[in-house]
């Protein structure tokens, strides 16, 4: 960022730009996140998109990951604390110089990153597939009545 | 750093005097001085609301990912868990995973529709569908509660901690410093600062931690076997004064059944609830979200802070166990102090300088997300959605408004730090975290996963979450005491001192019941309209142009 050429001009927003809340006048119409659903209704048809075939598949693919992802760490990090609470003598097994109780607690940590590079995979094929049905739309992405 | 070391060397120690230059001292102004360059740079670039909510929306992966670990690590768990480790130790180790664990239900379930759909702040997503206006009330109350139990805590901490590491600064002075510093970051830089204050935060707790974690393994000749063999035996001073050893690698000495009258780990697993639900519910964590270009940022930067976290969270307990294994039985009198001890015996006066002055900036770089957080909820959520309809009567008037609230809310922040100086507040953290698990989690995810979910579901949602957990915590041993040991003395009325196993359902039954009670489906009018939002990122926000 390159010095700001006139340091003592006045800060307040422009009007009107894109992230303000609300125009001056209430006259134009208000930026995307603040429209009631009829006054961005002719931005996207949404109920059209969440009708279409490929953006029913897409949410199929993602609780087909999510659900059972979720589940499985949350499965997988309870054990722990009921493991190692009720039953010490197996938790106390020694492997190595360690013992199994300290295994299980580290192996947590990995268990969490390769449950999220999992995700980043999976995710990379979800985003490729929004990207088709954007483009699919006949009015492109961003395309505001502004 | 050399003309403080000079300083210090010249200014000697007197002995009764009260204030004296330290080393500790010297690089905690140094930490400040940087920061405040930040701030005045930032103040100079922030112009606009989305810049000052959201850094622009221009932050990258990498940066927000080091930004919410900086937000997230707390002297809590810096200073806190290794000291638990260095007393107790598997069991301190065991209670550290959840922290980590419960980043994977941000990843999977809100970060990325929450960045689609929202703006500012969390209430955003729930406005969409939902009745915006007492909606975004009930939210902003929560987030408000969150912010405020969990900064006070931190104040609270921060104070304790100075009377340990800069003996001479008292602690109001102490809890005014760190107030004043958050709230000239928040005020005058806004979101980019804090970032920037979160980033650099999260390098030096890295570094610091790195290094002292070399260092112990060094002491054992980088021989991981050599190092779990002594903390297998770790010397502990007896009832009578004789040392016996103890397997440190032994659970049961925080959550085991004979410790806790035979509830067992249940208040760890009551924790892991809250952690596991309430992080995503914290404020402070999701607006980190809406500082990124797009979802695919806020994913990849989700993934960026957990390698951060758990690798810091691994190295703890090379420092917990390390504390407990190399420095002499009775040592340590205090558990928080176990890691600036062990950095002073492993790596000198100036090692134990920087391991404190990097307490502090973890201390100042959270409370300064929080502040953030709150006031950005305050001026968004209810001063303009909800006392003026979502129109700004003149321009930066929101803005204006965030401004004067961190001001408040750090005014508060200090004044209520002040008062409970002698009080165990660290319950507080552990409220902040079933608020976030009870009240906000639910209404988060059911919004946009439930298509018949209304706004008196939403209502009830939140305030069941927040009332219950603040009731179960008020009867819990935290807070009552029959050895007068808490706020009230009586015998508490709830066992357990995390409320989050009764409380989070509590908060979801209600949402559902609520839902089901009402007769109104204007929502579900709209549920497509949100599904297509987030899982698509059609009509996100954008980033401003730079």
């Amino acid at each position: 960022m390159p010095e700001d050429p006139n340091p003592d001009r006045d800060l307040t927003p422009e009007v009107s730009a894109e992230t303000d809340v609300a125009r001056l006048g209430h006259t134009s119409p208000p930026p995307a996140h603040e429209q009631t659903a009829d006054e961005d209704a002719d931005v996207v048809d949404w109920d059209r998109v969440a009708a279409m075939e490929q953006f029913k598949a897409l949410l199929k693919a993602k609780i087909a990951f999510i659900v059972p992802a979720t589940l499985f760490f949350v499965v997988y990090y309870f054990a722990l604390p009921v493991l190692v609470g009720w039953f010490p003598e197996l938790m106390e097994k020694r492997i190595g110089p360690v013992n199994l109780a300290y295994v299980f607690a580290l192996s947590q940590f990995f268990m969490a990153w390769a449950v999220a590079f999992v995700y980043l995979r999976k995710a990379a094929k979800f985003d490729e597939e929004a990207r088709q049905i954007i483009a699919r739309l006949d009015q492109p992405k961003g395309a505001k009545p502004e | 750093m050399s003309f403080l070391l000079a300083a210090a060397a010249t200014t000697g120690a007197p002995a009764s005097t009260g204030f004296h230059f330290t080393p500790a001292l010297g690089m905690f102004l140094t930490f400040v001085l940087i920061t405040l360059g930040i701030t005045y740079w930032s103040a100079r670039k922030s112009t606009g609301a989305s810049n000052y909510f959201a850094a622009g929306r221009g932050i990258t992966a990498w940066q927000n990912g080091l930004a919410v670990a900086g937000d997230y690590m707390s002297a809590a768990s810096f200073l806190g868990i290794a000291g638990m480790i260095a007393f107790k130790g598997y069991d301190g180790f065991m209670y550290s995973v959840g922290w980590l664990v419960a980043y994977l239900t941000v990843l999977l379930v809100v970060a990325e529709p929450l960045r689609n759909a929202g703006k500012y702040t969390m209430a955003d997503v729930l406005a969409y569908r939902l009745s915006p206006r007492p909606v975004r009330a009930m939210a902003s109350l929560s987030t408000l509660t969150v912010s405020t139990f969990y900064m006070i805590a931190q104040m609270v901490g921060a104070g304790a901690l100075v009377k340990l590491l800069l003996p001479g600064i008292g602690y109001e002075w102490a809890v005014t410093g760190v107030g004043v510093l958050m709230i000239v970051y928040v005020v005058f830089g806004g979101m980019l600062a804090t970032t920037w204050v979160q980033i650099i935060k999260a390098v030096l707790l890295m570094s610091g931690s790195l290094f002292l974690s070399v260092l112990v393994l060094r002491h054992f000749d980088y021989s991981f076997v050599k190092f779990f063999e002594a903390v297998g035996k770790v010397p502990v001073a007896g009832p009578d004064g004789t040392i016996v050893h103890k397997d440190f690698l032994k659970p049961g000495l925080i959550f085991g059944l004979e410790v806790t009258k035979g509830w067992g780990p249940i208040d760890l697993i009551s924790l892991g609830l809250a952690l596991v639900f309430g992080t995503a519910g914290l404020p402070h964590v999701l607006v980190r979200f809406y500082t990124v270009p797009d979802a695919k940022t806020a994913r990849i930067s989700v993934v960026w802070a957990m390698i951060i976290i758990g690798a810091f969270y691994i190295m703890t307990t090379l420092l917990g166990f390390g504390a407990a294994t190399i420095l002499t039985p009775g040592k340590i009198s205090v558990e928080n102090m176990s890691a600036p001890l062990l950095a002073q015996a492993l790596g000198g006066e100036i090692f134990f300088a920087f391991i404190s002055a990097v307490a502090f900036a973890t201390i100042l770089a959270v409370v300064a997300g929080l502040t953030i957080s709150a006031s950005t909820s305050f001026a968004h959520d209810f001063y303009t959605n909800v006392l003026h309809h979502g129109r700004e009567r003149a321009p930066g008037e929101e803005v204006r408004v965030a401004r004067i609230a961190a001001f408040v809310v750090g005014a508060v922040a200090i004044f209520l730090a002040i008062k409970l100086q002698t009080i165990n507040v660290a319950f507080l953290v552990g409220l902040a975290f079933a608020v976030a698990a009870s009240a906000n989690l639910p209404v988060i995810v059911l919004s946009l996963f439930w298509k018949r979910f209304n706004t008196a579901g939403a209502v009830w949602g939140l305030g069941v979450g927040l009332v219950g957990s603040i009731v179960l915590i008020i009867l819990s041993p935290s807070v009552m005491d029959a050895n007068g040991k808490a706020l009230i003395n009586a015998a508490p009325l709830f066992p357990l001192k995390n409320p989050g196993i009764v409380s989070i359902p509590l908060g979801f039954l209600a949402a559902w019941i609520a839902t089901l009670m009402s007769n109104d489906h204007t929502s579900e009018a709209k549920f497509a309209e949100l599904t297509v939002r987030a899982n698509t990122g059609l009509g996100a926000e954008k980033a401003t142009a730079h």
